[in-house]
């Protein structure tokens, strides 16, 4: 009856949405009188979940998972959900697991909410708060299925310690041929450093753009913010020359903070942002970074 | 090759977003509703594969009279025949099951859907489709190529991409990238009238379990005004002191 939470890792490093899953799951297992188990696919290092208030983990080892398979993980969460006989998992919403999520809904018969951005509001009935229309708004949804998938919203409940004692067992997941009909060819990652999606503070224009620049192809479509690009959910966003449309702003409304650097007073973006200079970007960006360096050095 | 294409009415992106009846239904009122932009991606790549490789390409939609106007205009961009389904799309897996229901009848070999609405960002519906249906699934496509019943296509991933191989049948969740905003079709003349007489089928929905319903909407507190600084040192200060984000 643990609420189950699907724990991300890449070669075998847990990412950080991973802990806060964990932080959240433990969240709705106090609701719900209850302990949390983690399931891992080839995570290594699984002793650290214990920190944020994991008491199981339910460990996968297996070659033929190595590559992510949306099939075969959802296959594996499944089967890991019935074994604890879970009926709340938590996931997060990585481009893989929102790869996995709906296959995951179908195959436990799972009322599934995206975007969750807080802890239930009620367990009976279950209702939970979620973002919609592109962050605009909060719905209340109350899942009626006995079983929920629940997959909480990027950046949106922070990573709590919870410390926690853990056992590890090992889980093999039964997997069929069917579940390799897709097959990863090749994989090519853009920069090896952190994504727009994951980063705590984003600057615009310079690790990501608005749709002009990727359309010309300035910067790959993955720096795109938007509506039609990637959402971005960091603590700092700071929008440099931005001007701010209304589908640019789609993408960044779940950013807590927002800087405007823009010479044009006009500009939409000030509407939406928290901070604003009205300036030459060419004359502010250099100073700030001066002094943002200044300030990491006497703040270390 | 016989194409499917799930059309989401959604409000355009510049809409006001409000609600009625004590915030428990969205507000219509004054709403320009478009072909969900990554839809419409989707949509532009199934011309594509009309024109290039003798697809036929159906579209289809769950909801009410009022969103005939957006099949319309998918036919006018060219699809071949417009399905609607009966019904109020109340949630993610509702939709999927009718979705589902008209692709076995069908007996589509790719279902193209969008990454996700632009209303309510489930972005559930194609992986549902292809679980329920038993299909293959490639979620974030930006990219798809077919040769007989083999697929090769690209998928996002963060940070990068990746290329997917698979078969038909399958389903895909299309976004930007799968064709670029510059291919995209404004409806001619001539599609306009042709569409008219294109067949657009009205089908009642199947009976299935309700798993989620929304119960209420609410909106974010308004946000402050501005504080406008004019000097780097005091825009430092007030991340660190007050934002306390750095």
């Amino acid at each position: 009856m643990s609420v189950l939470v699907y724990t991300e890792s890449e070669e075998g490093t847990f990412k950080k949405i991973a802990f806060e899953a964990v932080s959240y799951a433990k969240g709705i297992a106090d609701m719900l009188g209850t302990s949390v188990t983690a399931i891992s696919i080839n995570g290594n290092n699984t002793d650290q979940l214990g920190k944020y208030g994991a008491s199981k983990v339910l460990q996968v080892s297996n070659d033929q998972l190595q590559i992510f398979n949306a099939s075969a993980y959802a296959d594996t969460i499944a089967q890991a959900a019935k074994s604890e006989a879970s009926h709340v998992v938590i996931i997060s919403s990585s481009a893989n697991s929102k790869y996995l999520a709906p296959l995951l809904a179908v195959n436990m018969e799972a009322g599934f909410v995206p975007n969750v951005t807080e802890l239930p509001t009620s367990t009976s009935p279950f209702k939970i708060s979620s973002t919609v229309f592109s962050n605009k708004a909060f719905a209340t949804t109350e899942i009626t299925t006995e079983k929920k998938l629940i997959a909480l919203a990027k950046n949106a409940f922070g990573v709590l310690e919870n410390d926690t004692s853990l056992t590890t067992e090992a889980f093999s997941p039964s997997l069929s041929e069917k579940d390799f009909n897709t097959k990863v060819a090749s994989i090519e990652k853009t920069n090896d450093k952190v994504t727009i999606a994951d980063a705590d503070i984003v600057v615009c224009a310079a690790t990501a753009c608005s749709k002009p620049v990727s359309d010309l192809g300035w910067r790959p479509h993955g720096e795109h913010v938007g509506q039609t690009g990637k959402p971005v959910s960091s603590n700092l966003y700071i929008a440099i020359g931005i001007s701010g449309a209304i589908q640019h702003l789609a993408g960044v409304n779940s950013s807590k903070v927002k800087v405007v650097i823009n010479n044009d007073p006009e500009a939409p973006f000030f509407k939406a942002a928290d901070y604003g200079i009205v300036g030459d970007a060419f004359e502010f960006v250099p100073l700030l970074i001066e002094k943002l360096k200044e300030f990491k050095s006497n703040n270390a | 090759m016989k194409i499917l294409v799930c059309i989401s009415h959604v409000p355009d992106t510049t809409s006001r977003i409000n609600f009625t009846e004590e915030n428990s239904k969205f507000d219509t009122n004054g709403v320009q509703f478009v072909i969900n932009p990554n839809d419409e991606f989707g949509l532009t790549r199934a011309m594509w594969f009309k024109e290039k490789q003798g697809a036929t390409v159906h579209v289809v939609n769950v909801g009410g009279p009022e969103t005939e106007p957006t099949l319309r205009k998918a036919l006018a961009i060219g699809a071949d025949e417009a399905i609607r389904v009966n019904a109020a799309a109340t949630d993610g897996f509702y939709v999927a099951k009718q979705l589902a229901n008209i692709a076995n009848e069908g007996e589509y070999d790719l279902i193209i859907g969008g990454r996700e609405s632009i209303d309510y960002n489930g972005g559930m519906v194609p992986g549902m489709i292809a679980k329920l249906t038993g299909a293959n699934f490639v979620n974030m496509c930006i990219n798809i190529e077919v040769e007989g019943t083999k697929v090769t296509a690209a998928r996002e991933i963060d940070g990068g991409n990746e290329i997917i191989n698979t078969n038909l049948p399958l389903v895909v969740a299309g976004q930007k990238g799968i064709v670029e905003e510059s291919d995209l079709r404004i409806p001619n003349m001539r599609g306009i009238m042709q569409a008219r007489s294109k067949p657009l089928k009205v089908k009642e929905p199947i009976n299935t379990n309700i798993e989620t319903k929304i119960t209420g909407f609410s909106k974010p507190d308004l946000k402050g005004a501005v504080k406008l600084v004019d000097n780097v040192n005091e825009l430092i200060n007030l991340l660190h002191n007050e934002a306390k984000v750095i």
